[in-house]
């Protein structure tokens, strides 16, 4: 063993003479006498340098430094990244989570916000069984079919109908909160800069007291995760607002939490199946190109294993 | 060689008998492939989804949805 290592050395040595000697042999075969002095390529090798870097840097000078229109307020402060599990590659929902985050968006936020693309039938199989689902349809009415005297009656809700908002337009709604308009929960998640992570930072970023210095408009609360800081929203989730049916501690950050992944479903309830198909996919794609590069090698094998060799014609058959 | 024959008489000679070959493993190559990426998936993700948490709620007999 030791005698091995010693010898490599030795032997790496003799490589590096060789390779000596071969490029001093290759310079003094290749180079010819005719090019232009050293000093001139030196001139012109700074001088074309100087021309690209100069260039690069007026460019970026120019159109680099991307310009903010509005001061930090108004961008709103950036939201923490939280390492959601179901934002992982082949993870899907938690639907307890899911389920919570339904009781926390009916308890809490449907007092403000509708819902209105996600029907009853959307929540069987997710967060809520048939009967339950039933039952909470019927809750509450929607108008039937028109009568023989053209009146128009009101039954209660079956699994085919939407969520009903908690105001009748736009209108009512901003009249009821003093002229700002709850937006609709259904693709919030999809429609916000930082998704998951920025309605989070909102529910639970509110402080005790605005910061010094900071005006707040009258019936407006101050948010630093808001864009403008100013959000007709006032903190909603404290510390024991809801009682889980699970024994879940109801504390702000867990109800926050379940809200989000809720809402996260609302916007993509077809995520779970598109995470699995994507996973099927992956695993199909590289068993093919793992084949596909096997074929190929395959194919190739006599092209890359032939040896080529020069066979010069005899000496007494040279015309000289 | 005496089985690569074999399956080449009994499968691939015939053109009908070739195409049912294919098609029949077509049909069992999808079904073992998705039971299998759906068992993965599951044991990825067990006890996050529905199915899992389903026995907590329904009440009374096992009716499906």
């Amino acid at each position: 063993m030791l005698a091995r290592s010693c010898l490599r050395p030795a032997r790496t040595l003799n490589g590096l003479r060789n390779a000596a000697v071969n490029v001093s042999k290759r310079a003094a075969s290749t180079s010819s006498g005719a090019e232009a002095s050293p000093a001139r390529l030196n001139i012109a090798a700074i001088a074309s340098t100087t021309l690209a870097a100069g260039s690069l840097a007026w460019y970026y000078h120019l159109y680099g430094p991307v310009a903010f229109a509005s001061a930090p307020a108004e961008e709103g402060l950036h939201a923490t990244h939280y390492p959601w599990v179901h934002e992982q590659f082949f993870k899907t929902f938690d639907h307890q989570a899911l389920r919570r985050g339904f009781q926390v968006y009916r308890e809490v936020c449907a007092s403000c916000h509708s819902l209105s693309r996600v029907p009853y039938r959307a929540l069987v199989g997710t967060v809520l069984t048939v009967d339950e689902a039933k039952a909470l349809a019927e809750e509450n009415e929607y108008p039937d079919e028109p009568d023989e005297q053209g009146e128009i009656p009101m039954r209660p809700g079956k699994l085919a109908d939407y969520i009903p908002a908690p105001y009748k337009n736009d209108e009512a709604a901003r009249f009821a909160n003093n002229g700002a308009l709850p937006p609709d929960l259904s693709l919030i998640v999809k429609a916000r800069h930082g998704g998951c992570d920025y309605i989070f930072s909102l529910l639970t970023g509110y402080p005790e007291e605005p910061p010094a210095g900071v005006t707040v408009a009258p019936g407006m609360n101050f948010n630093p995760y808001f864009p403008g800081t100013g959000i007709a929203m006032a903190r909603v989730l404290y510390d024991g607002l809801v009682e889980y049916e699970d024994g879940t501690p109801a504390s702000t950050s867990q109800m926050a939490k379940d809200v989000v992944e809720f809402l996260n479903w609302a916007a993509e309830p077809e995520m779970d199946e598109r995470k699995k198909m994507g996973m099927k996919v992956l695993v199909a794609t590289s068993a093919l190109w793992a084949l596909s590069v096997w074929v190929k090698r395959y194919k190739w094998a006599w092209l890359k294993s032939r040896k080529l060799a020069y066979d010069p014609p005899a000496e007494t058959k040279v015309r000289r | 060689m005496s089985l690569a024959n074999s399956i080449y008489s009994t499968l691939f000679r015939k053109n009908y008998t070739m195409l049912a070959t294919v098609f029949a493993a077509g049909f069992a190559w999808e079904i073992g492939f998705n039971s299998t990426m759906d068992k993965i998936w599951d044991s990825n993700n067990r006890g996050r989804q529905w199915k899992d948490i389903r026995h907590k709620y329904v009440e009374g007999g096992d009716d499906e949805e």
